[in-house]
């Protein structure tokens, strides 16, 4: 049952590169995105195809470090790499790219970026301040409008982004639910499972297809269908994930806490929770979305109680037993940040956390595995 | 009945056997050479024991090859410094390639720890080159740092960086012991760093090899105006405190 659902996933995956190439043939135009920040129902509603490029694999990692410092961020330099190298099939198939001045590291990134492809970079505010950043906010998102209008020659009115908005909310949905499932004790679906239907649905150009399938591993979770038949209910701890996104091939540290008999339940982070947001439909479209994206809580923002709001409803809703907090190596923004996690968890729910900074290569695995061993023996 | 802990390090491999009271009835230690698990294997024979528990960076091996639990470097040392010392609130251990800092509540338990484990700036290793490259003995190189004359600093931590500044100092002169305090206090600044960030009260447990070095134990109490406890024989403490998890598993 497991690995027919995994393998109807690849199947579909692989189905889904086929269907954007045909649907560019037929004038449909594909927008790469990089960052949570960027609301994809823009795009959406322009009748666009949206692609998430973030790069999460350490492989172009090396030709990125021909151009950019290799004391910057693997994610950043994952996503530069995949771009120069040519090895992204989504990447090939975007059009054009938006970005946005999330940190230094990536608005900078975007300056050589622009030499492969057409970007355009959105300026966000560094904190959620309505009155000093959401005139900026709003005035970005109707940049950002036009320039879909002039990639895709739609003009997208209030009608298209509503609807725009219900479909990309009831994906959103979709995912909140599938990832509510692992509330339950024992965790009906492994870390790694989950991430691994994250992270290949957010690439599926028919949204619909997507939400479908979100659905069907949801009732078969709920089923029981993922729980391993040798599995001593209840034993395992339950560990949050938060901090930075993690994707396939940048998933090391879920993989070793899994092989040290933990369960990572929930991801506080751009790849998991974070997107469990909703769009309010009863506002006017525009600004809508510009309240609710400038809303997340990532550690860009400066200050960003958001995050330990969020924190603290996961904590308590998947009865979590401890807390790993990942930073990737020179993440500055996230790094510092980690203090304050550490002593928000420490006085709101009396866990310990683990902070642990680290890249995409596999080269100290065995020092993740000391440490994180050595704090799942805390808890 | 009697219960083995082994802690197999970088540099070396320490066994220790107690009895039911917790009384060391036994010792070995050996330098963890090219086949630890041969050295490993060799050492289990000499002593006699119920139960072991395998701890330090070769304990998974350890644990295919011999069929034992296992316990982390981490709450290993916890433990084994709190039966030496009760009133230890605080580890410190710097090993052969890596140093750990680690809070320990009063029931032994781990509190927070922190690890260097990324480079061999701090650590033993770092201390053995450093004290080749001035023509000092390992085992002296404290005592020589302690006959110091004149104040000067290193600022390089990178051990490869270290080791031509050292070079250039010998150069304009300066002496060996002059030279060799500085390195100390060097990595006692960086020591203190991870230290801090798990200071508790009360006193410190310094333990691993370079425990022994009076140059770095009186450093670190000056620096932190703390009591700094050193067991008799530091550096089998990972061990010992494997003996007592064994012992407590049954």
């Amino acid at each position: 049952m497991k690995s027919a659902i995994m393998n109807n996933l690849q199947q579909i995956s692989e189905q889904n590169l086929v269907d954007i190439e045909q649907a560019r043939e037929n004038g449909q135009t594909a927008v790469g995105f990089y960052c949570l920040y960027s609301p994809m129902e823009i795009a959406v509603a322009g009748g666009a195809i949206p692609l998430p490029l973030c790069g999460t694999r350490n492989d172009p990692v090396a030709a990125a470090e021909e151009t950019l410092p290799r004391n910057l961020c693997p994610l950043i330099k994952s996503s530069y790499g995949f771009a120069v190298s040519d090895t992204c099939a989504y990447f090939r198939a975007s059009d054009i790219i938006i970005g946005d001045t999330t940190c230094d590291g990536k608005k900078k990134m975007f300056e050589l970026l622009s030499r492969q492809k057409t970007t355009h970079v959105l300026q966000l505010p560094q904190n959620q301040d309505a009155e000093l950043s959401m005139s900026l906010w709003r005035s970005e998102l109707e940049r950002f409008k036009k320039i879909i209008e002039d990639a895709t020659k739609v003009a997208i009115d209030d009608t298209r982004l509503r609807s725009a908005i219900s479909l990309m909310n009831r994906e959103r949905q979709a995912r909140k639910t599938l990832m509510d499932v692992n509330k339950a004790i024992p965790a009906p679906l492994k870390g790694t499972q989950m991430l691994e239907v994250l992270f290949k649905v957010g690439f599926l150009a028919d949204k619909k297809m997507g939400i479908s399938f979100m659905e069907e591993v949801t009732a078969k979770a709920r089923e029981g269908a993922f729980l391993p038949d040798t599995s001593a209910p209840g034993k395992a701890k339950r560990i949050l994930l938060t901090g930075v996104p993690v994707g396939l091939g940048s998933d090391k540290v879920v993989k070793i806490i899994e092989q040290l008999g933990a369960d990572v339940v929930a991801f506080e982070n751009c790849s998991g929770y974070k997107q469990a947001f909703t769009v309010d439909e009863s506002k006017p479209p525009m600004e809508a979305l510009a309240e609710q994206y400038l809303a997340t809580p990532c550690s860009v923002m400066s200050p960003n109680l958001g995050r330990f709001a969020l924190l603290a409803e996961m904590i308590r809703d998947f009865h979590v037993d401890g807390v790993i907090d990942l930073t990737w190596q020179a993440c500055h923004t996230y790094n510092v940040e980690a203090f304050l996690v550490d002593e928000f968890v420490q006085e709101s729910s009396g866990l310990p956390t683990l902070h642990l900074e680290t890249d995409y290569a596999e080269s100290d695995s065995e020092q993740l595995r000391v440490r994180i061993e050595a704090y799942l023996e805390m808890l | 009945m009697r219960y083995a802990g082994i802690d197999i390090g970088s540099r070396t491999i320490e066994l220790v056997v107690i009895d039911e009271a917790g009384q060391i009835v036994g010792s070995r230690q050996a330098d963890s050479g090219f086949n630890p698990m041969v050295r490993a294997k060799e050492m289990t024979r000499e002593l006699t024991y119920d139960s072991i528990m395998a701890t330090g960076y070769g304990r998974n091996l350890f644990e295919i090859s011999f069929d034992a639990p296992t316990v982390t470097e981490i709450k290993a040392h916890a433990v084994g410094a709190r039966v030496l010392f009760p009133g230890g609130t605080t580890v410190l251990d710097i090993g052969g390639q890596d140093s750990k800092a680690i809070s320990v509540l009063g029931n032994g338990r781990v509190k927070k720890f922190e690890m260097n484990d990324r480079c061999a700036a701090g650590t033993g290793k770092f201390m053995e080159i450093m004290a080749r490259s001035l023509g000092f003995e390992i085992d002296t190189f404290g005592d020589e740092a302690l006959q110091f004359k004149n104040e000067l600093t290193i600022s390089s931590m990178c051990t490869v960086f270290a080791e031509s500044e050292v070079t250039s100092l010998i150069a304009q002169g300066c002496s060996p012991q002059d030279i060799a305090m500085a390195l100390h206090k060097s990595v006692i600044g960086r020591v203190v760093q991870m230290l801090k960030r798990v200071l508790g009260d009360g006193d410190i447990v310094f333990t691993g090899g370079v425990a022994l070095n009076r140059c770095m134990q009186q450093l670190l109490a000056d620096k932190l105006d703390r009591k700094v406890l050193v067991p008799d024989d530091p550096q089998l403490v990972g061990a010992l405190g494997a003996a007592f998890l064994a012992r407590d598993a049954g």
